[in-house]
């Protein structure tokens, strides 16, 4: 089937099999590799993208047609050219990753975090990060840098 | 991990959606949220033959109160409630507990109230706090719509009143007077893991402090969600104390049917759902500026 998907403001059209899933559309079809597959299966959190600027979703469980006529926002579409996203600033500031495998979905599960709760307390951080699993950092520095994401430059999609 | 190979069909009203459950009849799934369904698929415990994505539905995209009811559209995602202005009201406390708890907050962006309801998981959320709150849910079928009651619903391990051809179109949960509050005590490993147990009430009391109406339901407690029959009727009428308090809880310890696994062994979770329906009650009771 055909579907025609929106991601970091590129139209994609492809033909896709029905069952092909969101997180391979973007990785093989698109050629955005940023999006990374950590479970597969709805746990992990690495696999997160922005769908039409107001949901976070685990792109492992949306298949690719249900994007069909909607805008996603990948790790790809976070920078402005060489000016980092000011939440990706924040990682980097703040040691906010080490293998780097988790951020794609940390910083975009943030995004959305920030969007609707623009001044989150810690614990309101560690709730709405609690599906991202990383396995490096501890969390400390990744809750560390949403606090300065949120308390000096404020985000926007 | 790929699924089966599928027909993939957007329904942009549940008219339209409906017409393809009637045609493709035990071949179909709905598709709402996703966030059983597609892992399931993944793999591979499901494998429709047809998708019918009801998501683009926009007549059921509803969260409302209709007069005396709370009224949660097919599409209703959890996190729509837990955002939804009127939440903090006291009478909607049990739901509001649940709709924080669903899953991770990332699958709640996506996951929906009926689409959990629908899968029936043994340890759902929503299915035990249905029970408690005493929610109806609407079903389409060929002679129209009908509301059957959750106790109705809820079959069986991950089977409904739904049959094959019908559609669940929303829940009903019914607007409870101001003196109505109620609780959701979960244990869980970790966040996103299937509950350990899980118990759900909610109680209205009378002017003079005695209980009115009284739902106890529990999950993780046997092949579906159940209502303690037993702790609900030890309670009505009476005036909250620690005694009672226990005694709803012993209640639904022998209620509680689980299975042994990595979570615990069965005597542990029958002692787990009495502790959780004290914990539940003792909140509710505070949230009703009553301590017991």
């Amino acid at each position: 089937m055909k579907v025609n998907v929106t991601v970091n403001g590129v139209a994609y059209e492809r033909e896709v099999e029905a069952r092909t899933l969101l997180a391979y559309f973007l990785r093989e079809e698109c050629g955005l590799t940023g999006t990374h597959v950590g479970c597969d299966t709805s746990s992990c959190g690495c696999c997160v993208v922005v769908l039409d600027s107001d949901k976070a979703v685990k792109s492992c469980s949306m298949f690719a047609a249900q994007a069909d006529g909607h805008q996603v926002l990948t790790v790809e579409g976070l920078a402005n050219g060489g000016t980092l996203h000011p939440l990706q600033q924040a990682f980097w500031d703040q040691h906010g990753l080490q293998c780097g495998y988790c951020t794609p979905g940390m910083l975009l599960t943030s995004i959305i975090l920030l969007k609707h709760n623009p001044n989150p307390s810690e614990s309101d951080i560690r709730e709405g990060l609690a599906g991202n699993l990383c396995r490096c950092t501890g969390y400390q520095n990744i809750v560390k840098a949403v606090q300065q994401a949120a308390g000096t430059l404020g985000v926007q999609v | 991990m790929i699924p089966a190979a599928f027909t993939y069909l957007r329904a942009h009203t549940s008219d339209e959606a409906f017409a393809h459950l009637q045609q493709y009849g035990a071949e179909a799934r709905v598709l709402a949220g996703g966030q059983s369904l597609i892992p399931a698929m993944r793999f591979r415990l499901a494998r429709p033959a047809v998708l019918v994505d009801i998501n683009a539905s926009s007549d059921l995209n509803v969260l409302r109160v209709n007069g005396n009811a709370l009224a949660v559209g097919a599409i209703a995602r959890d996190s729509d409630i837990e955002r939804a202005p009127w939440i903090t009201d006291r009478r909607w406390s049990l739901i509001r507990d649940v709709s924080r708890v669903v899953a991770d907050p990332v699958v709640r962006q996506m996951g929906t109230v009926v689409g959990s309801l629908c899968h029936n998981d043994p340890a759902g959320d929503w299915t035990a706090a249905s029970l408690a709150a005493r929610a109806e849910v609407t079903v389409r079928g060929k002679d129209g719509a009908r509301d059957v009651k959750i106790d109705d619903f809820l079959v069986d391990s991950f089977t409904t009143a739904v049959g094959e051809g019908e559609m669940a179109l929303g829940v009903h949960f019914p607007v409870a007077d101001d003196r109505t509050a109620g609780a959701y005590q979960k244990v869980e490993r970790k966040v996103g893991d299937f509950a350990t147990a899980a118990a759900a009430v909610q109680l209205s009391l009378n002017a003079d402090g005695t209980i009115r109406e009284a739902g106890v339901a529990l999950s993780a407690a046997g092949p579906c969600a159940v209502r303690v029959d037993e702790a609900e009727q030890m309670l009505r009428g009476q005036r909250p104390s620690a005694e009672l308090i226990r005694a709803a809880g012993d209640a639904a310890s022998r209620r509680s049917a689980p299975q042994a696994d990595l979570r615990g062994s069965v005597e542990y979770k029958k002692n787990l759902a009495g502790v959780l329906v004290v914990r539940a009650l003792r909140q509710a009771l505070s949230r009703l500026g009553v301590q017991a």
